[in-house]
């Protein structure tokens, strides 16, 4: 135990005497977040959009095959109360509901106006604002084309609703894919290249023929850098809740269990890419080419992951960080519980059993 | 000769990379502090016999005791007895002197005591007591060398593996780090030293020469000067060598 101590405080001293770890550490984080304020725009295409009609009149009709004659659009279904949109936005298969009020012709007939609730999830709050501003743009058409035939101008008003990001505060969608970045960094770049550090100065040859076990080794760096990534974990969650003013709706416990599974899964792929080289130069390269750019650009995080073609879309179901920040958002934003994210965090489970087994065979391989 | 007095027996070591034998069936044993010269022009598989006596690599086939212990059951046991430098400089440059010999210490389980008296010991014997608490990095390379050395015999192993311990030094230092190993040697542990510098080879007791994965020549440096008609080790590695020229005794 006391050699274990003296392992994972070797560890420090490496970490607190290099300049450009601490840098990476302890300042990247915070650029990031205070950068990422500001966001990228999202196209949409195909939004999932369920219909709650009062009313069901050939009015309402025919702005229903309106809209879903867009290509913005796709029908998912109606829904009956208030109760089942909940549910639906929950379970998260669509992105918006339009209400129709009841009596809706009628009403447009004799008092000339006529009210349609737009319920958008904002969670994603660029994609929210998009979301509403093409359904209004659609409506809007729609009455003008009515009103070329008739002497008194009808009016429908569109009462717009963002859940679970009522202030659109874009914040929220950023900092999910900050967390993700910034955990596979020091996760994986950090562990991966300190172990082949070790590897080029010759120290992990020493610590081999010593009678200190392979395991030993890992241990010590991974207990390091999983305390590191969790107080960057909680650093990145305070900062932004405090200049931001991010909320956490679900259970903060759970938030931190997940965040420590996704380190697991991102720390058993650095240790894998140090299996596979002996050179810090292409640790770096194999975790910034192989690991950051994906979850950069194949996460949902910076991209909507609904616009891409469906190869990529494929290919970003091995992309960790995607099943993360769908868990996150859901805690944060959803406030579910596990019930509605059991099925990723299965998925990041199975990886990280999948990347450290894999490193096991390869480390086994070099001493034959 | 009593063969428990061999502290190191090698029987038809073969080392196999793919089709190229690294070690093409060797055999050669070690007494008991015994300084013995492992030789042989860079590429001959000098590295590779010795990862293998210190349980870095499996070996493909043949006998081999190390202090006792058979390579292929009980390497655990070979660790706990054995000292390693390797070629590589390998102690920590961004720790300081003392944390070095502190971590290295611990991982051979020895206690509180035992590192500190053995960290004031060197530190004294190295002339370092002032600079315990010095970066290992701003270390000029032969200091490091003598360094790293005491780290390896620190836990007070039977044998103590050298794999080029000298190279890139210079001779003041050479000659410094060769008392180093005597005295080692008088303590009982046993050099096993690997150099390319043909006069250290005068300073060992007896000397294999490798080339190419076999062993071409062993015995003592004046036996082996004798058999070759030789002036010095030089001669007669240039003798065993013959046309290969890749060998340079800088």
């Amino acid at each position: 135990m006391n050699l274990f101590k003296q392992l994972i405080k070797k560890e420090f001293y490496h970490i607190i005497r290099d300049p450009r770890t601490l840098l990476i550490i302890f300042i990247l984080p915070i650029i990031q977040i205070l950068l990422f304020g500001y966001v990228i725009t999202n196209e949409i295409k195909d939004t999932n959009v369920a219909i709650y009609d009062k009313s069901y009149d050939n009015v309402t009709r025919k702005i229903k095959s309106r809209i879903f004659a867009s290509e913005y659009f796709k029908y998912k279904g109606t829904v009956h109360n208030s109760q089942e949109i909940e549910e639906r936005f929950r379970k998260g298969d669509i992105k918006e509901v339009i209400v129709f009020e009841e009596n809706f012709a009628e009403k447009l007939q004799r008092e000339k106006q006529a009210d349609i609730q737009l319920i958008v999830d904002a969670s994603d709050p660029n994609t929210g604002k998009i979301i509403s501003n093409s359904t209004r743009a659609i409506l809007k058409k729609y009455i003008k084309d009515i009103n070329q035939q008739v002497h008194l101008p009808y009016t429908i008003q569109t009462i717009p609703a963002m859940l679970f990001n009522p202030e659109l505060k874009g914040a929220f969608m950023f900092v999910p894919g900050v967390m993700a970045l910034l955990l596979t960094l020091i996760s994986a770049l950090m562990t991966s290249i300190s172990l082949t550090r070790e590897k080029e100065m010759g120290t992990m040859e020493m610590l081999l023929v010593s009678p200190f076990r392979a395991g030993h080794i890992i241990a010590g760096k991974v207990v390091t850098y999983v305390i590191l990534s969790m107080i960057n974990a909680g650093g990145i969650l305070l900062l932004a809740n405090l200049v931001f003013d991010l909320p956490v709706n679900g259970s903060l416990v759970i938030l931190l269990l997940e965040c420590l599974l996704f380190v697991t899964t991102a720390l058993s792929l650095g240790i894998l890419i140090s299996t596979v080289t002996d050179s810090q130069m292409k640790a770096m390269m194999m975790s910034t080419v192989g690991l950051m750019m994906p979850t950069m650009l194949l996460s949902g995080f910076i991209f909507p992951i609904d616009n891409m073609p469906f190869t990529i879309q494929l290919i970003t179901n091995i992309v960790p960080a995607r099943w993360f920040i769908t868990i996150i958002k859901n805690i944060m934003f959803k406030g579910t519980g596990i019930q509605y994210f059991w099925k990723e965090t299965i998925i990041l489970l199975i990886m990280t059993t999948a990347f450290i087994s894999l490193s096991i065979h390869n480390f086994k391989d070099r001493l034959e | 000769m009593n063969s428990s007095d061999k502290i190191i027996k090698v029987e038809n070591l073969v080392k196999k990379f793919g089709d190229f034998a690294a070690n093409d069936n060797i055999s050669f044993s070690v007494e008991k502090g015994e300084i013995f010269g492992f030789l042989g022009p860079n590429g001959a598989g000098k590295t590779t016999a010795i990862k293998i006596l210190s349980g870095l690599l499996r070996p493909t086939s043949g006998n081999i005791e190390v202090a006792g212990y058979d390579v292929y059951n009980e390497s655990e046991s070979i660790k706990q007895n054995i000292g390693y430098m390797s070629q590589k400089f390998s102690l920590y440059s961004d720790l300081t002197i003392y944390e070095n010999i502190r971590f290295y210490g611990g991982i051979y389980g020895l206690s509180k005591q035992e590192i500190n008296d053995g960290a004031e010991y060197y530190l004294q014997k190295l002339k370092l007591e002032k600079n315990r608490n010095k970066l290992v990095g701003e270390l000029p390379l032969g200091w490091r060398q003598k360094l790293a050395f005491a780290i390896a015999i620190l836990h007070k192993p039977h044998i103590v593996f050298l794999d080029e311990p000298t190279s890139g030094v210079d001779p003041v230092t050479r000659r410094q780090f060769w008392e180093m190993i005597y005295e080692a040697a008088e303590q009982g542990i046993t050099p096993f030293v690997t150099t390319h510098y043909m006069d250290e080879a005068e300073y060992c007791e007896r000397v294999s020469i490798m080339v190419d994965g076999r062993i071409e020549a062993l015995g003592t440096p004046s036996e082996l000067k004798e058999r070759f008609s030789a002036q010095d080790i030089n001669e007669v590695f240039l003798k065993i060598a013959g046309q290969k020229n890749e060998y340079s005794s800088d």
